[in-house]
């Protein structure tokens, strides 16, 4: 296992350094100016000295390395230091971004939470749905039920974001007048009161996320579940006397769970990318709403950073989903 | 990802016969008479299975629908999407206006059509360039073996990058260049077809590639390379026509995604402009006054949806009827 373990991390350094390269190029090689947006006044002088603060004097080379310190050395350093109270990082340049001029990382930073909140709880709420679904349609296997989980997540996945997530505000808040359109995110969470209304701002989001999740997942876990029944230990779990809740719950869900599982780990990055819709629907300040907002005012350190953050997730997410194939599933391992 | 339904190559050259000769139902006149019958072609027996499909067929018969009424409306509803009619604004539907009209009294019946027009075609475009990067990728992959490793971590290395983020990326950076040297409609449709194009071509790599490596072996391309066919030819006669199944259905579904990715892109706003409006950005422009006119958003996520959802039975039923093993039963 460890073994294969280290495999697999070699494997996502030089994956991690292609996708730094590609965004870098794709960046730099893109026409356009940094400094076109200043005004033509300032003088040569200036302007070169301004050219040489940003660093885009430099080979193209240079500034890639440097930008990798900054991103894989300085700013973990920084978070050490905030965490433990240390100086290792002091004096060293951080990412800065063009819009605020403070650091990209303090940005994501506060940022982060929102994101977390509403899609991590998107996704588990997700799962959790998909699970009793996924396992009922496949035991009860072309019934009415599960006709309408088909065809309801044939519906969710053909049904984008953006139109389920306008809908539900149409109806649930501008027709039902149920929950807020809209995302407070300065809500303090003090009392039973401000907590009501957490729950009630976040539903509508989590719902439109979650709708993606569970049509995904559910149909995964019913195929899966579906190999396993016809198999021959099924059989013998059977004629062993098993009640069927042990049969359908323990040797069948646990077997079909392994493949699930790994979907699941692989689906985090792709919910992460979903929430940049999401967060543009009801408003949420989260980091794909700072991915936006940093694309229409041409803010590239942190489109740059936020990109390169969301190739970070997916490759993390990558490896855990093979690492827990290969803990759950032993013939992965020694292949 | 893990791929239900792995054919085997040798039953898609078989499927033919055996099922004329060996089906246990036929009565023995009707046996004897399909004995006399020329050949059929195998395409006629896809179609037979795709028919017991229902999901299929009401997917094709809703995509033909929306299909004809984009690309033909326009000629029989021959209103103008750009007309500005300041004493219709915001209007509900009428007899002279179907589906209502935008705040700027511009019919809707006729922005969606051209609006679809632009959405299916970036759904057509971007999937042919995608599916032609990854048949081209995977058949080089699967026919050479000295190219199979370094384009299969290419592809993993493709299947690692932030899709979204890179697309919003590449627009933003690339509108305004391709606009100056294309006219501001060509450039941005360029753009956003090859952008979701490169970005999407990785699964049907994957998918050529495991067919490839499987016909590579079959007794037939020995036969074809002990009589001196060139590899070229050998790819173009003989591999690319027993791939053709998958890609099919890797084609359909790349449909699908297309418009969606399209569509969010608009969405965003980082997509085409307002005066040449897709699904995605009528959606878009309509969210400022949903609360007054509900259908600004309503009729084009209706279509998105529709059209996606139709275009995925399709696959779904192309999937089942290119199955030999399925098919027949």
């Amino acid at each position: 296992m460890l073994n294969y373990t280290i495999r697999r991390l070699i494997l996502a350094i030089p994956t991690l350094l292609f996708i730094s390269l590609i965004i870098f190029a794709l960046l730099k090689l893109a026409p356009g100016n940094p400094l076109g947006d200043l005004p033509l006044t300032i003088p040569p002088e200036v302007r070169a000295k301004m050219r040489e603060a940003l660093g885009v004097n430099k080979p193209l080379l240079v500034q890639y390395i440097l930008w990798l310190k900054e991103f894989f050395w300085v700013e973990p350093l920084h978070l050490f230091d905030v965490l433990f109270g240390t100086h290792f990082s002091d004096g060293m340049q951080r990412i800065i971004s063009w819009q605020t001029r403070s650091p990209v990382f303090d940005i994501i930073a506060q940022r982060i939470p929102q994101t977390l909140w509403v899609v991590g709880l998107a996704y588990v709420v997700g799962v959790l749905i998909a699970l009793p679904i996924g396992i009922l349609s496949a035991y009860r296997q072309y019934s009415v039920f599960d006709q309408v989980g088909t065809f309801a997540s044939m519906l969710g996945l053909a049904v984008p974001p953006f139109f389920s997530g306008v809908l539900v505000i149409l109806v649930f808040s501008v027709y039902l007048g149920w929950f807020p359109a809209i995302y407070d995110t300065n809500l303090q969470v003090n009392d039973w009161h401000s907590f009501v209304e957490q729950l009630r701002q976040m539903v509508m989001p989590v719902l439109v996320l979650a709708i993606q999740t569970t049509s995904q997942i559910s149909r995964y876990l019913r195929s899966s579940m579906l190999d396993n029944l016809s198999q021959d230990y099924v059989r013998t779990a059977r004629a062993k006397g098993m009640t069927e809740w042990v049969v359908v719950m323990t040797h069948v869900l646990r077997n079909s769970m392994i493949p699930v599982i790994t979907v699941i780990a692989l689906g985090v990055p792709a919910i992460f990318g979903g929430a940049i819709v999401t967060e543009q629907i009801f408003l949420v300040n989260g980091i794909g709403q700072l991915l936006i907002s940093a694309i229409y005012s041409n803010d590239l350190p942190m489109v740059q950073t936020l990109t390169f953050i969301f190739a970070v997730l997916i490759v993390v997410f990558n490896l855990i989903a093979d690492l827990l194939y290969g803990v759950l599933d032993p013939r992965i391992r020694y292949d | 990802m893990t791929e239900p339904n792995k054919k085997d190559p040798r039953a898609v050259a078989e499927g033919l016969n055996a099922e004329a000769t060996l089906g246990p139902d036929h009565a023995p006149a009707e046996d004897l008479a399909q004995h006399i019958a020329p050949p059929r072609n195998q395409w006629w027996d896809v179609w037979d299975q795709f028919k017991t499909h229902k999901g299929a067929m009401s997917g094709a018969a809703v995509f033909i629908v929306i299909f004809v009424m984009v690309v033909f409306g326009p000629y029989v509803w021959t209103f103008s999407p750009s007309y500005i009619d300041f004493e219709a604004m915001s209007a509900g539907p009428s007899l002279s206006h179907p589906l209502g009209t935008d705040p700027l009294g511009r019919d809707m019946l006729a922005r969606m059509m051209t609006g679809g027009r632009i959405s299916i075609a970036v759904g057509i475009v971007a999937m042919v360039i995608s599916i032609f990067l990854g048949t081209l990728v995977g058949v080089l992959a699967g026919y050479s073996k000295a190219l199979d490793g370094p384009l299969m971590r290419l592809t993993d290395l493709f299947l690692a990058l932030p899709v979204l983020p890179l697309l919003l990326v590449m627009v933003m950076l690339f509108r305004q260049p391709l606009s100056a040297i294309m006219g501001v409609n060509m450039g941005i449709f360029a753009l956003i077809v090859s952008a979701i194009g490169v970005t999407s071509w990785m699964h049907a790599a994957r998918i050529v590639r495991g067919e490839v490596l499987a016909i590579k072996e079959r007794e037939f391309v020995l036969a074809a390379r002990s009589i001196g066919t060139p590899n070229f030819r050998m790819i173009m006669r003989h591999i690319l026509p027993n791939v053709l199944s998958p890609v099919m259905v890797a084609a359909t579904l790349g449909i699908a995604q297309a418009i969606i990715t399209e569509s969010v892109l608009s969405f965003l706003g980082l997509g085409f402009p307002p005066d040449f409006p897709t699904w995605g950005r009528l959606l878009y422009d309509g969210i400022e006054y949903m609360q007054q006119t509900p259908g600004l958003v309503i009729w084009p996520g209706l279509a998105i949806s529709l059209t996606v959802l139709s275009v995925n039975y399709i696959g779904d039923g192309l999937r089942d009827a290119l199955d030999p093993r399925i098919r027949g039963r």
